[in-house]
């Protein structure tokens, strides 16, 4: 078992006629995702190396059966991008792009809340792979392997080290998931940790934080009340200085809130392990599963 | 970004809110022209993103003309807690019997805005809020329906403000929420509203952060510029569309991917060190863009060692490494490098950085050493 993406994916992909969605698209392809169609309004009719290109999501789920959208248009069409997604009935959407408005992003929010059959991951995210069964954005998959460590992160390169810190550990993983470093991403650490603790293949959860709003905070409070299983943490930017943008839109220790060490007194105080640098969190991740 | 004031009145005025005259002014005689144009007495007040500009004295009512070249001549290049005065805003002065506080604000937790108002303006909200939170009056809106004139009534009455104003206070709230929305902002903040013995309510003060995701929309709002910004580090890089954030410390920072940069500070300071920058090159940084990069962290003369450390995803090993090997044979740098890469193409990166033996340049197999190597060479040059 994975979650959120798996054999039974069923992929199209809003952008795939531009250059950077069909390369990771075709990526995607090639480690054996079921990539079914793409979207491109104007450019119905052609393909990207065989994959099929429709004008609209609505006519490429009736051609295809699409169940999945990656969506990888520039920040301006993001948002219109992924309510026509749901609008035609795509249940899982992952949002690839950076740079999306924070307005649009709480529109989309809210407008999603009103179809709770629908998961959002995203914007700027890389995307969700479940080793040996599908990778949907632009995650390298060639550093995972199958296993039963479930990593849930805001930062691409980050769970990039964290993954690689456990692989060279032997651990390999169920699903991992980046929910992006932006202010109202369409997953939190709550929604993913949830999924993780329903899914048998699942045995330690990682998440990797970071400085900014309260996600790890919500995500302390959950884990406390539903969690079973084990979970160990990191959150980058402890040292960061208030009031700077550290790259992530969503990075900011905004007055009082925000902070690293708040972050971490919160997971701690409910008994989970932060681990203090990338390599720190493998070593805890043996402890707990035994290496 | 963070707007002046006076950027943030003009954008609120535009949404029809209404405010004393006043002019803004980068220099003594345009200062006291406009004070001439918006009548006495009147306040010059220094445009600097930073709070405590009164006690500071960067706040003046002048009388006359002569007074407001006194004040415009003692303000304009004050320093206020590290930043420099370039621009006043010259306002008509309004008496005083009542002040307020209103704000919208981007609730990222909640997911939409939140609305607030209090009867205690002109101070310091933040203790308002720990101190008495009741005097603060609360509502989340939700985004597709919007703010309605019955919520700025609600807000009104149960903040307790004055029966005679609740009116234009509600109307007031409707314009903030309006401009938030309408400019994409992420913080839009009134301390004081002001009610006038003539019972007028008028926004004195204003605080508005915009989303710079969204600029491309707000042109207007792209091109307003504020003079004490100007780190040239930041502006450096601003111009080569790297993501660069100047910190107090010596040891450059070049990685890619936020988390994992924001991660190596981190490591950094664990080790003892204390990071120069932040410096994000993205995803699939190429061999010219990162010889621009490495150019900015050297243009900082604190920096005394530089740690590259990238996990290639999307970006190659090896193309960093040929940026690299460029950049040094380019720049000549007068400090040393420690670099760490990881990930795809990782070994043909190794190798190209051996072959090319590069002075002053050492390569580490982890993180946390590649760190730990960079903090001493810092040392050793500091000593």
């Amino acid at each position: 078992m994975s979650i959120i993406v798996g054999s039974d994916t069923r992929l199209c992909v809003s952008g795939l006629t531009g250059r950077e969605g069909s390369f990771h698209t075709l990526n995607n392809r090639a480690y054996g995702t079921n990539v079914v169609s793409g979207v491109t309004p104007g450019k119905g009719g052609q393909d990207v190396e065989g994959i099929p290109v429709f004008d609209t999501f609505r006519e490429s789920v009736a051609a295809t059966d699409a169940n999945t959208a990656m969506i990888f248009v520039p920040a301006r069409f993001a948002a219109d991008s992924i309510l026509e997604a749901q609008d035609a009935g795509i249940a899982t959407i992952i949002a690839i792009t950076e740079g999306v408005p924070a307005h649009d992003e709480m529109l989309v929010y809210n407008a999603l809340l009103r179809n709770p059959g629908v998961r959002l991951i995203g914007p700027n995210c890389p995307g969700v792979l479940s080793p040996g069964e599908a990778n949907v954005g632009i995650i390298p998959a060639q550093f995972f392997k199958q296993g039963n460590v479930g990593v849930v992160s805001r930062s691409g390169t980050l769970t990039y080290q964290i993954g690689n810190e456990l692989a060279q550990r032997g651990f390999g993983n169920s699903t991992i998931v980046g929910i992006g470093g932006d202010p109202v991403p369409g997953s939190s650490f709550v929604d993913i940790i949830a999924l993780f603790e329903a899914d048998p293949q699942t045995e330690l959860i990682v998440m990797s934080g970071e400085i900014g709003g309260s996600a790890e905070e919500e995500a302390a409070a959950y884990i406390a009340e539903h969690v079973s299983k084990p979970v160990v943490a990191y959150i980058a930017g402890l040292t960061a200085p208030p009031g700077k943008t550290m790259g992530h839109a969503g990075a900011i220790v905004s007055g009082a809130s925000g902070g690293g060490q708040a972050k971490v007194d919160a997971l701690e105080r409910v008994g989970v392990r932060v681990g203090r640098t990338p390599t720190q969190v493998a070593a805890i991740a043996v402890e707990v599963l035994g290496g | 970004m963070d707007l002046l004031e006076y950027q943030g009145k003009q954008l609120l005025e535009r949404y029809g809110m209404t405010q004393s005259p006043g002019r803004a002014a980068r220099d003594i005689d345009a200062a006291v022209a406009g004070a001439e144009e918006v009548g006495y007495p009147c306040v010059l007040k220094a445009q600097v993103k930073i709070g405590g500009r009164g006690k500071a004295g960067g706040i003046k009512i002048a009388e006359s003309a002569q007074q407001a070249r006194e004040h415009a001549t003692a303000i304009l290049g004050m320093d206020i807690r590290g930043f420099t005065v370039h621009e006043l805003w010259v306002q008509r002065a309004v008496e005083i019997e009542d002040e307020y506080y209103a704000a919208v604000v981007f609730d990222r937790s909640a997911k939409r805005p939140l609305v607030m108002l209090s009867t205690r303006g002109g101070v310091d909200i933040e203790t308002v809020a720990a101190e008495t939170p009741e005097a603060i009056a609360t509502l989340h809106v939700d985004p597709l329906t919007g703010f309605k004139p019955f919520h700025g009534r609600r807000l009104a009455f149960e903040a307790g403000v004055a029966r005679d104003v609740v009116f234009a206070v509600a109307t007031l709230l409707g314009q903030l929420y309006a401009a938030f929305c309408g400019e994409e902002a992420m913080l839009a903040e009134i301390n004081p509203i002001v009610i006038t013995p003539a019972r007028e309510v008028l926004a004195l003060d204003a605080k508005v952060t915009l989303d710079d995701s969204a600029l491309f929309r707000h042109p207007a709002n792209a091109a307003l510029t504020d003079l004490s910004d100007a780190d040239p580090q930041e502006l450096m890089a601003v111009e080569r569309g790297l993501t660069y954030v100047k910190l107090d410390g010596d040891i450059g920072i070049f990685g890619n991917g936020a988390g994992l940069v924001m991660s190596t500070l981190d490591v950094v300071a664990g080790a003892g060190g204390a990071p120069a920058n932040f410096l994000d090159a993205g995803g699939g940084a190429k061999a010219d863009s990162i010889v621009a990069a490495i150019e900015v962290i050297l243009s900082d003369p604190k920096v005394r060692a530089v740690l590259v450390n990238v996990f290639g995803g999307i970006t190659r090993c090896d193309e960093v490494a040929r940026g690299l090997i460029e950049a040094v044979r380019l720049l000549e740098p007068a400090v040393p490098f420690v670099v760490r890469l990881d990930g795809t193409n990782d070994v043909e990166a190794r190798e190209l950085l051996t072959a090319a033996a590069l002075p002053g340049v050492v390569t580490e197999p982890t993180m946390d050493g590649a760190a730990a190597r960079v903090v001493a060479l810092a040392a050793e040059r500091s000593a």
